[in-house]
Order: C-alpha cells, then structure tokens, then sequence
C-alpha cells in the first residue's frame, strides 16, 4: 500500500491541461522525466500553470473540469489511481492542518490510509523527526508560528512514506526565519532520496542550492530545462532619484497599541516620521508589530498610547482639521493615506477591475467624469487595460497585487502604507511594483513599508526602522 | 465572544474521564425530561445536580463560568423577561411563569456547556464515529471545519479596516451602515469559502475519504463509568420528577 515501493518516476509526454470555461490553455506541450530520487525546481511566471501541473501530478485534478491533452504518468499510471504514492504540501497552513494536536494532525493521513494504530504512532515519531519538529506530539496546532505549522503539514505529508513529494509554494506565506526552517525540513525529509521531490516556488536562488535541476514552464507553451550551475536573470532594480528630505506628512509621537483585554504591548511606543519623497522600511522579526504600526499610521487605529500627527500639507481641506487620523472620515482619510495589505482580496469592493479603480475617487468626492479618466490612466499605466472588466477576484496573485496598489493610488493620496507588498510575487511582478513605488517617490509622496523582504529595502527604502531602535541609512 | 467557541485540545478535567456519547446519552435523557415537564421543581432539581458538576468540568472561578456561560444567562433573561412582560399572566403568578422559562432553558443548555468545557474536540469526533457509527466524512469533515472559525474573526476586523481604507464608510447614516455591513458580511464569507475549498483538497491530498476503511490512532474506549454515568443521569430524572410530584407541582406540558 502506501509504505515501501520506493521513489516515483514521473513522465509527462506533450501533456496540457485546459480549465473548463476558459479557451486558452493553462499549461501545454509538457515533456518531462523526474527520475526516481531526483529533486526539482519548477518555475515560471505568474500564470505559467506551475500549480495546476503539480495538481495533476497528484491526482487532484477532476477529469471533468477541464481538456486533457497528452499523457501524465507516476510509476506508469494515471496519477489518479497512484494518490497513496504522493505527498503534498501547499501554501497556506492554516487551511491545511485538520487535528488540533500536533501528533494527532500527523496521523491524520495513516488513518485515512487504513493503517493499523499501533504502526501509527511510531511512523508519527519519525514525521517529526524527519522534519525536526521540536515540539512533541501533544502541542496544540492553533498556538505555533507559520513556519512551524508548514513544517508538521510537511510531516503529515511524509508520513505515509510517499515515493513522490510535491510541494506548491510552501515558504511563499512565511517570514524568511520561517521559511527557512521548511526548507531545512525539506532538506533532512529527502536526504535519503528516499523520495523523489518536485517544489513548484518563485524563490529560485533559495532552492537552488536544495535541487538537482530546474524546469522552467513557458508561459506561451512547453517548459525548458535549465543546465546544472545556471542562475536567474539578476532581478531588474530602479533607477533610484535621490531625494532630500521633503516636508514632514505623518508622524508616530510614542505611538503605541495594546489589544484590550492584553497585558503586552502589540506594538511598544514609536517615534517615526514619513516625510515626502522619503521610503520608510520596516522590518524586524514576526511578532515585533509591525502590522499594527503600518495601520495606526494609516489611520485605520487608534494608538492606545502617545499620538499619530498629520502635517499641515495632508490636513489641509479637512473638516475637523484637529482630528486624528483615526477619526477622519474614510473618504478623507482615503484621499490622504493609501493603505495596501497583506492580502489584496478583502481590499476589492467591486465585480470589475474598472469600477474597482474609480471607486475610491467617487467615495473621497470626485466627479464621475474624473474618476473615470483616473482609472483609464491607472489602467494602462499598470498594463491592467486588457483586463479592465475582469472580476477582481478571478486574477492572478501578481495582477492582483498591482490592483490593490493601483486602488490605493486611484485617489492619489501623499502618503502610501504598504503591509508586504511584495509577499509571494513571482520576479517579473516583484520588479514592477518595485519600479512603481519607486515613481511614487518621485512623485513627492511618502512611503512607509512594512516587509521581511530584504531586497526591497535594498532597493527603495531611505530609512529602515526596525522596531524599537530607529536606524538611518542614508 | 469567540470564548465560548474556543477550540483547542481541552485540558484534561475529572469529567473528561466520561466518554463523550456516554455524556451526549446523558444530554438526551435530561433533556427529554425537561422537554416534557411544565413545572418549575423539575428543572430546579435537575439545574442543582449539573452546577454540582461545574467543578468537575473544571470550572471553579466565577469568571470561567462567566465566560462559557455569558450567552446562555443573557438568552436565559430575555426569555424571562419577555414572559413576565408580555405573558397573559398577572403579578407572582407572570414571575413564576417566566421563572419556570429562564430555569428550564438554563437547565437545558448547562449540559452542553459542560460537555463542551471538558470535551477535547478531536475525542468527541472519535467516539461518534467509532461507537455511534457517525461518517468520518461529516466527523472530521465539521472538526476541520471548526478550527478555521476564530480565524474568521481576524478576517471581519482586517476587511473592515480594509473598507475604510477604500473609502468606504457608513457614517451615522443606518441604512448605509446596514448595507456596509452586509458586503463586509459578502466578503468574508466569499473568503472563508475559498478557504474551504483550500481545505478541501488539501484533505484530498492526504487521502481523506477515499474509499479506504479508515483506522483510528487514538481509539475511544467505553468504561464501566460511562454506565454508570449514564445511569445516574436517568436516576436524577426519576428524583426530579418524584420531588415534583410530591410537591404538586407537576404538569407535564402534554397534559
């Protein structure tokens, strides 16, 4: 059954694979061999049909939701009737975990397999040791970190001893710490090359070293192996302006937040200034509050403690000029402060990218005529033109992320926060956003980044505060 | 107010020794009882024996009983309160009445209350599937489904910040304040759904209901306390109903 059998050989022949519904194809003209033992990268860009691919390696996609083309094999078979050969692990771990205990969620696969319980348990000790998880059988899912969380999803995967792993963007949720210790747990998982393992990730110079090989799927079509010592296109950087510091916009004066009912602070008292033309990163490890400070300067908190201060230029206009942020009125506050967040998908409002665009001008009191001349220029800048009446929710991650930046831009707003912009996006999508907030800077607003990704800060960022003790960098 | 629905691997209290269908078993007879009995004796005799039990769900400080208890006593209230005041009944007559209400509906949710506070959710999904023969599907299916709900409520706040970012607010303005609600309402509901979906496959990966006859690690053992645990929930009802009796209070709601 599920033990022995020993790493899978996979084969894909001219395989494609079409959404029901849709007319262009999502992958097609696939060939690949993954010899047993072997370990690969597969890349691409956004929309390449990576994940779709990896679905069908494990069996999960349904035969009636779409064209088959070509032939997919595991060990020979369609992957359908080899699903107790594969193992999989996907990006989010919270929708992953099913067991309220770490050894209980370990199981949980075993038993769904029919094995025996007294084989249960000690294959569970080796899941987690396999993975170096370092909490022990009883601790209780709900309280661990996300990088933690992937790494007993990845035991819960291992421990039916699958002869193939797949993994779909396992760090792409994770801080860099947590994403780390996954694939530290990958690492040790396949040492033995007891699997074979095929990761679908846009972090190519993380894997690089974890890999035999990298395929890369073409977006128009087909896929190319990539030769032993090749290394990605160097990512595309700005030119960056050089700007002094403008005039003072927003202000943290000992700001702080505490969660009622909470003896700790969420986020300890902060000085921080955002100035025009000025990028603010702010990073430090998970759980320093870096989110909640991104939002009591967005006006979206109160802090509990100390003050957030608009200056003159972003208070001009307003009705009660001697409020805080936190109490202007939305379409105010909007016209001041652009806030994009972590996730694009709770920020859209509308069934059209169009409408999502003019919405925000024709909340904050702009005429229907401007709003719509806004989105049509937004729309082009952002080559979002030819999908101007898709539904928001039907794009990709990266075309996603643009429209939710180019929502908070719509209303042309002095100062931007930004809540890890650049969390999970492919390398062609990373560049742009990079290359569009870059403009914004030029454009005299102000912006204040919350992001682990150190390249980003490399890139744009004047000042980087991280939390508790400020740091200048030029 | 996600108290009363946390869920995580309970700590073990003296009443966790009771298997959970023993104490489901148990729920049914009480609540059976209480079903039929019109009077105010019964479900004061039955409402003494469960706060009896509280400590053995481990819940001894009053604020523990507070919090797993706060939406009950409200309800509890305003079913008193809405019989008193609009009942056909005058005077001592309209508070024994709403009386009789706000007891028999405390008397019978404590038992779940309890079954909650000392029941991990893990071994209640194991022992129905295993001794009440409950599909694993619908079992484990509703406990996976349970672990994402106090994630719906970080969601509600990020999305109402989200809106107000957009510009969207409903200023004092009640209709456009029902209606912001309503698409906060949409959209967390759309996510929670992909969510799902999400679950859903990743389940399927790990061979969730596949045709396989599934095993279990933890098994659920039934104990000689289980029969008794149950026996001494029929033997409070025939006390319940006999101290009625005897007192004359007794009609049964049937009669």
């Amino acid at each position: 059954m599920s033990a022995g059998g020993g790493p899978a050989t996979v084969r894909l022949a001219g395989w494609g694979f079409r959404h029901a519904s849709r007319r262009a194809w999502a992958v097609r003209d696939v060939d690949l061999v993954v010899l047993p033992g072997e370990r690969v990268l597969l890349t691409g860009a956004s929309g390449a049909g990576k994940s779709t691919l990896l679905r069908a390696l494990g069996g999960l996609l349904e035969p009636e939701s779409g064209d088959v083309a070509g032939e997919l094999t595991v060990d020979g078979a369609v992957p359908d009737r080899r699903r107790q050969r594969v193992g999989m692990v996907f990006q989010d771990p919270d929708s992953q975990l099913v067991m309220t205990r770490a050894g209980d969620d370990v199981a949980f696969g075993l038993e769904n397999t029919g094995t025996p319980p007294e084989l249960i348990w000690p294959a569970v000790d080796t899941a987690l040791d396999a993975v170096g998880f370092p909490l022990g059988r009883d601790r209780a899912t709900a309280a661990l970190s996300g990088g933690q969380k992937q790494r007993l999803v990845l035991a819960g995967a291992l421990a039916p001893r699958p002869g193939l792993l797949l993994l779909d963007e396992p760090t792409a949720q994770l801080d860099p710490e947590g994403a780390a210790l996954v694939r530290a747990a990958v690492v040790r998982a396949v040492a033995g090359r007891s699997a074979t393992l095929v990761v679908v990730d846009h972090d190519v110079e993380a894997w690089l070293p974890l890999v035999d090989r990298v395929v890369e799927l073409l977006p128009g079509g087909g896929a190319v192996g990539h030769p032993a010592g090749w290394r990605p296109a160097p990512l595309r950087l700005p030119e960056r302006q050089p700007h002094p510091p403008g005039e003072q916009l927003l202000a943290g004066v000992g700001a702080g937040y505490t969660h009622r009912g909470s003896d700790r602070p969420a986020v300890a008292p902060t000085d921080v200034v955002l100035r025009a033309g000025r990028t603010l990163a702010v990073t430090g490890p998970n759980g320093t509050g870096k989110s909640t400070l991104a939002l009591l300067l967005a006006g979206l908190r109160a802090p509990t403690v100390g003050e957030v201060v608009a200056g003159p230029a972003l208070i001009a206009g307003l009705r009660y000029p001697d409020r805080p942020p936190a109490r202007w009125r939305a379409g105010e506050l909007a016209r001041r402060i652009g806030t994009v967040f972590q996730q694009p998908e709770h920020q859209f409002l509308t069934g059209r990218v169009r409408d999502e665009l003019s919405l925000g001008p024709l909340r904050s009191g702009a005429g229907a005529a401007e709003a719509h001349a806004a989105a049509e220029a937004l729309l082009d800048r952002l080559g979002l033109a030819p999908l101007a009446d898709a539904n928001p929710f039907t794009l990709s991650g990266g075309q996603q992320r643009r429209l939710s930046v180019a929502t908070a831009l719509a209303t042309r707003p002095r100062v931007l926060v930004l809540d890890e912009p650049t969390f999970g996006q492919d390398r062609e999508t990373w560049a742009e956003l990079v290359a569009l907030l870059a403009e914004q800077q030029d454009d005299e607003r102000a912006l204040c980044l919350v992001t682990h990704d150190a390249a980003v800060v490399a890139a744009l960022a004047d000042d980087v505060l991280t939390l508790g003790r400020p740091v200048g960098v030029g | 107010m996600s108290a009363p629905l946390s869920l995580g691997p309970a700590r073990p209290v003296p009443l966790s020794a009771v298997n959970p269908v023993a104490q489901l078993t148990g729920i049914v007879v009480v609540t059976a009882v209480l079903l039929i009995c019109g009077d105010l004796v019964t479900p004061l005799v039955v409402l003494a024996a469960e706060l009896a039990l509280l400590p053995a769900a481990g819940l001894t400080r009053p604020a523990d009983v507070a919090r797993r208890t706060w939406p009950l006593l409200l309800s509890a209230a305003g079913i008193t309160w809405v019989n008193v005041a609009f009942g056909s009944l005058e005077g001592a007559a309209a508070w024994q009445s709403g009386a009789t209400w706000g007891v028999r509906v405390i008397a019978l949710a404590l038992p779940g209350v309890l079954l909650v506070a000392s029941t991990d959710p893990v071994r209640l999904a194991d022992a129905l599937t295993l001794h009440w023969r409950v599909s694993t599907r619908f079992g484990y299916g509703a406990l996976a489904a349970l672990r994402l709900v106090p994630l719906l409520a970080t969601e509600w706040e990020s999305i109402r910040l989200a809106r107000r970012a957009r510009g969207v607010d409903a200023g004092r303005n009640p209709v456009a304040g029902a209606r912001l609600l309503a698409g906060t309402a949409f959209t967390l509901l759309v996510g929670a759904l992909r969510r799902a979906t999400r679950l859903a496959t990743a389940m399927d990966a790990r061979g969730f209901d596949s045709g396989v006859a599934r095993s279990n690690a933890r098994g659920s053992v039934l104990r000689p306390l289980d029969g008794w645990f149950v026996a001494a929930a029929v033997a409070l009802c025939a006390v319940a109903v006999t101290a009625s009796v005897l007192t004359g209070a007794w009609h049964p709601v049937f009669s």
